[in-house]
């Protein structure tokens, strides 16, 4: 299964590389409306047609994918990070500090984060920018998205804590400290790094869930979720194949994601 | 000879029973019916069936805009506006039979004003402390005196349906075309022909021509367009303009614009002082040279054909054209002119910096709109807004929040700067305007519940607004309401956008549709609604 690790990292640095250079790609900008031609089918000028207002929908497709992107990777990795150092700090120390950090995950993954998001969105300042915006937006993702992570490393540092390896470590007079960052950290990395792949996928989704809700990215900026929008509606789907873009970009985004992930779960 | 005789027996009933209509209509209602109770009525379903199957005194016909008398053959109103005595049409029954008389009225009118029950409908003729008086003279007359004058009360009992004093099934017991037959929570709402309607069309006809209707009640406006481009349901009574042109595309003759309607989207500036915007900001919202130069610096005209795709109208002012009395015809629409409305914005000492427009305190214009979230109509009006605006240097960010955020934003912390709604205007005239344009209304909405009017225009419109509430001379009530029309114009608290028109879908198959500008749109006739002969032989 080797070909499909490649075919997916080609695409994924493909679409990467290609929202990176969406300022060169882009034949207008995501924001400037063509009032004179919305709804156009694709032309040489617009390549994948324009939305209703007349906005070149390639350009906002190479924006919006910089940052689903960009984005969601970074709230991986603070979720991932925040994972390890809870779930490992708790695993690590056992008894109470591990109670009490699980009952805290316990009770982030009790809350209904749909409606935790809208609450928290609606409580933010009116006048931001729109990538201001969208940053808090996956920063929020980011730090509800700690909490299963948490409880896996949690699970994996406790093995660790008691292992054979560690004891001869501590019997060799390793301190704690050493033991933690030098022997158990490392050994905890692949746990850490299928937690951030796993949540590369699920981000981009939240995003775009917010964005189908009208709660994602505020205009003119596009996203993934926000183009996923102009499939709402039956009048959406009808005649216009380009429309779905965004959704197969989407689609074949994820896919990749997941199928790097599972490669990093096999055993090599 | 005699089976010649017996087959155009036969063809003439069938062209008879065609003619004559029958047959189920099936629409949707896109809610739950709270209540089958004609005087709880608050919700949308709950009035749709309630129009379809109540009684009135009088209605309003929503193609001519006039009043029409209906269980009462003449009214006659006091000159203080507190009375109005009915002569009542003899020989009615109510669907379950029991006989309709001015008992029925007395009893309907002191459940209406009970304030025990809080009735919506009621509340329209609550003007006064004191009790509602009723005098039955007679079997078909009677006397209802309210406490205190009552604007327009002959055109309010266009809501009131008639309940039987009588019948043990209250609910049950109805006078108009239909009654309700069966109901499933959920699922369905079964209407069946009233036996007992006293209408008949010209040729002598019992109405209403169909014999029943079933309200399917769903939510998805989607699956509600699927449903009717596959001929399972006959009509959508109000469809937005993406699904108009689906239908008229796909189902010739099925689409219907009756014109601009009287249904506004509008935006306003928070001028509350008590709100927790900076005092530069609440300094431009209450300027009019500010507000006005936003109007003219947002191209209408392409909201309306872009957002509506052409089904919606530039606004004049705070009434639409389509109210055919009311509205002020001296108002002209407000045009796109971006460089006026630099100029309105320099007599304030605003000018441009760099491409920004800059205050004469030297704050660069940036200001948010909220508006709700998931109306892609509303988000793309502002989009719009954002791109207009961003031409004269004015920075506009769009907010949409969830609905009780926003309803809390705007009437409880006031922590906003700019709206985007739309209203739904049920009804004509300056009636339901007063508890908006009042500057004591909590529904005043750019500066609500004020003590006393915080500007010498608003204290103008307190004063036209009272004047034409208790005039009972339509000419002199019109000549308020068209200089409160003008100040409103002239002041702009209100940035008026476009009129949508009044769209729907019907089935080609229905006969007599004459779709209005009014609510409802198409079954407003609903007892001369009818299938034609070959869906009625079906």
């Amino acid at each position: 299964m080797r070909w499909l690790r490649y075919i997916s990292i080609g695409i994924l640095a493909t679409v990467f590389l290609a929202s990176l250079f969406a300022g060169t790609l882009a034949p207008a900008p995501y924001a400037k409306q063509f009032r004179e031609e919305p709804d156009a089918a694709p032309t040489r000028q617009h390549w994948l047609g324009t939305d209703d207002l007349g906005r070149d929908r390639f350009s906002r497709v190479l924006y919006g994918t910089r940052i689903s992107l960009l984005l969601a990777p970074a709230a991986a990795f603070l979720a991932a990070a925040l994972a390890g150092i809870l779930g490992g700090v708790a695993g690590y120390l056992g008894g109470w500090t591990e109670r009490s950090l699980m009952a805290a995950a316990d009770l982030v993954l009790s809350l209904p984060w749909l409606f935790l998001l809208l609450a928290v969105r609606a409580l933010l300042p009116l006048n931001v920018e729109p990538l201001q915006s969208v940053t808090i937006t996956f920063l929020i993702l980011g730090c509800l998205g700690w909490a299963a992570g948490a409880r896996v490393v949690c699970a994996g540092a406790g093995a660790l804590r008691n292992s054979d390896f560690a004891l001869q470590a501590r019997a060799l007079g390793c301190s704690e400290a050493r033991l933690l960052l030098r022997h158990l950290a490392p050994n905890l990395r692949p746990l850490l790094l299928a937690q951030f792949w796993i949540s590369v996928p699920v981000f981009i989704l939240a995003e775009a869930n917010l964005g189908i809700l009208g709660l994602g990215v505020s205009e003119p900026l596009p996203s993934w979720g926000s183009l996923l929008r102009e499939l709402e509606g039956l009048t959406a789907i009808s005649g216009k194949p380009w429309v779905f873009v965004p959704l197969l970009l989407l689609i074949v985004s994820v896919t990749a994601f997941q199928v790097l992930l599972v490669d990093q779960e096999m055993p090599s | 000879m005699r089976s010649r005789a017996i087959l155009f027996a036969l063809l003439t009933l069938t062209v008879v029973a065609g003619a004559q209509g029958g047959g189920q209509l099936r629409f949707c209602l896109h809610s739950e019916p709270k209540t089958f109770d004609p005087v709880l009525v608050d919700d949308d379903a709950s009035e749709r069936v309630r129009y379809m199957t109540g009684g009135f005194l009088m209605r309003l016909n929503r193609l001519t805009q006039q009043l029409e008398p209906e269980l009462a053959t003449s009214w006659k109103l006091s000159n203080d506006g507190r009375t109005i005595s009915f002569q009542l049409r003899e020989g009615l029954h109510f669907s379950d039979g029991t006989t309709f008389s001015a008992d029925d009225v007395a009893y309907t009118l002191q459940r209406l004003m009970d304030p025990n029950l809080h009735s919506t409908t009621g509340d329209a003729f609550r003007s006064g402390d004191g009790k509602l008086q009723t005098q039955v003279s007679g079997p078909n007359k009677v006397t209802v005196t309210f406490p205190a004058p009552v604007a327009s009360l002959d055109t309010k009992f266009d809501q009131v349906a008639i309940l039987s004093a009588k019948s043990p099934k209250k609910e049950m017991a109805v006078l108009g075309p239909f009654y309700i037959a069966d109901y499933k929570a959920g699922a369905y709402v079964q209407l069946n022909r009233n036996p007992n309607y006293w209408k008949h069309d010209e040729q002598g006809r019992p109405l209403p021509y169909l014999d029943s209707i079933r309200l399917d009640i769903q939510q998805n406006r989607d699956a509600e367009m699927l449903r009717f481009l596959r001929g399972e349901i006959d009509l959508i009574d109000t469809v937005d303009a993406e699904y108009f042109n689906r239908a008229q595309s796909e189902q010739i003759g099925s689409a219907h614009d009756a014109g601009v309607s009287l249904d506004p989207e509008q935006l306003w500036f928070n001028q509350t002082a008590k709100s927790p915007i900076p005092a530069y900001k609440r300094a431009w919202f209450r300027s009019t040279n500010f507000r006005v130069a936003i109007w003219e610096a947002v191209n209408r005209d392409d909201m309306a054909r872009l957002v509506y795709r052409g089904r919606a109208q530039a606004a004049v002012g705070l009434l639409s054209p389509a109210d055919k009395f009311w509205f002020n015809t001296s108002l002209r629409t407000r045009p796109y002119d971006p460089q006026n409305a630099l100029k309105l914005l320099a007599q304030d000492g605003f000018h441009q910096q760099n491409g920004k427009l800059i205050d004469r305190d030297g704050h660069s214009v940036e200001f948010s709109l909220v508006t709700g979230a998931g109306n892609k109509t509303r988000e793309r009006m502002a989009t719009m807004m954002q791109e207009d605006l961003s031409k004269i240097g004015i920075k506009l960010n769009v907010v949409t929040l969830d609905f009780p955020s926003l309803i809390e934003r705007i009437t409880r912390t006031f922590d906003y700067e700019a709206c985007l709604l739309g209203l739904t205007n049920m009804t004509l005239g300056p009636d339901a305007q007063m508890n908006v344009w009042l500057s004591s209304a909590e529904n005043h909405q750019w500066n609500p519940s004020q003590k006393q009017p915080e500007t010498a225009w608003e204290a103008e419109i307190d004063r036209l607004m009272r004047a034409q509430a208790s005039s009972l001379d339509p000419k002199k009530r019109k000549e308020d309401f068209d200089r409160v029309q003008q100040i409103a114009w002239e002041q702009a608290p209100f940035i008026y956008l476009v009129n949508r028109h009044a769209l729907s879908a019907v089935s080609p198959k229905l006969h007599n549709v004459q779709p209005a500008v009014l609510q409802p749109y198409v079954y407003w006739n609903i007892d001369r609604l009818a299938r034609n002969a070959e869906s009625a032989s079906k």
